[in-house]
């Protein structure tokens, strides 16, 4: 069972990613929109893209902040509707998190580099 | 004379709805048409009553699908399609029939540490605490629960994780974590923080919606989650 103060700094983590991702969706359905006007090509895209470090900054952010706000609520998610609990919750979570920040940042990785 | 087609949970866990037929009568209260069913129709049934004026909470139970007082529910208010469907409170065992055993609802208020710790003695002189003063605000809004187990029955929460304390008594908590004479609010907020304490709660609002004495549990539960990451901070958690 997790202790008292871990169970705070993940509501605390939740709250914190939330903020972020309310900044990071914005940007980012601001900008598909804007560059979805006239047609979209990957070259466009990439031409937006490669070897930019904000749009790498930006996108590992969101990518960090999507990895641990997916990650805590799929862990109320499979509490409350499949009955996990304790270690076998914990590492689900973890694993769902990892997953997210590998996958993520190759992603991010492949756009920018 | 109008009637009123009834249907009462019978039996225990497992059980089944029975119908009856009462009189429709005017201003008549839920309340009144299960003692009607009682002495007039089924003496076996079984349901929990006292004061019948809105002030004891005991005879709380779900109608047509919402938790409430049935003393204070008008049949008139509750449904215009003449059919009543009266359960026993969600969440609890169920002993018989109407009648629910409470003791988890109040187990759980005794594990958020919902008893007043004294710091003061006979001998000290009165506390004096300020009614206007914020703190005092916050456990005035919440004080009045009498433990009818309405909001219990009404959170999805408390539904899909027995282990929640709930909003009575994290709402209790609330109020004597912000009772400036209260000596244990360290243990408390240790007692209410987690997976089964306030960082469980989802903002459903079903509690504040059903409570019968306008209390908001939400908006104590959200209290505790701040005050729980404040005590955190300070390193007190």
């Amino acid at each position: 069972m997790t202790s008292s103060r871990a169970q705070v700094y993940l509501w605390a983590a939740q709250r914190i990613s939330a903020m972020v991702l309310g900044v990071c969706v914005l940007v980012h359905l601001i900008t598909m929109i804007y560059a979805v006007r006239g047609g979209l090509s990957a070259a466009e895209i990439l031409g937006r893209t490669r070897g930019s470090f904000g749009w790498a900054a930006f996108y590992a952010t969101f990518v960090l902040a999507v990895s641990v706000h997916a990650a805590i609520g799929l862990r109320s998610i499979l509490s409350e509707w499949l009955g996990v609990r304790g270690k076998a919750l914990g590492a689900i979570v973890h694993l769902v998190a990892l997953l997210l920040v590998v996958f993520g940042l190759r992603a991010v990785w492949a756009v920018v580099g | 004379m109008s009637t009123l087609e009834v249907k009462v949970w019978r039996g225990g866990e497992r059980g089944e709805f029975q119908r009856f037929e009462v009189p429709r009568l005017e201003s008549q209260t839920v309340l009144d048409v299960v003692t009607y069913i009682q002495r007039h129709l089924d003496p076996t049934l079984s349901y929990r009553f006292a004061c019948r004026v809105g002030m004891c909470g005991s005879c709380a139970m779900v109608v047509n699908g919402r938790a409430r007082w049935t003393c204070r529910t008008h049949v008139a208010e509750v449904d215009d399609s003449d059919t009543l469907e009266i359960a026993p409170l969600r969440h609890l065992p169920v002993i018989k029939d109407l009648v629910t055993d409470m003791s988890t609802f109040f187990d759980k208020w005794a594990a958020a540490r919902g008893q007043f710790h004294a710091t003061a003695t006979r001998k000290d002189d009165f506390a004096r605490v300020a009614p206007e003063t914020p703190q005092r605000q916050q456990v005035d809004a919440g004080i009045e629960c009498i433990g009818c187990g309405v909001c219990y029955s009404s959170c999805d929460v408390v539904g899909w994780n027995p282990d929640y304390l709930g909003p009575a008594a994290m709402n209790r908590a609330w109020t004597l974590i912000n009772d400036v004479r209260d000596g244990a609010h360290d243990e408390r907020l240790a007692a209410v923080a987690g997976d089964a304490g306030c960082h469980a709660c989802h903002t459903h609002m079903s509690c504040a919606e059903r409570c019968p004495k306008h209390i908001s549990p939400t908006a104590a539960i959200a209290g505790l989650k701040r005050a729980t990451l404040s005590a955190v901070l300070k390193g007190k958690l």
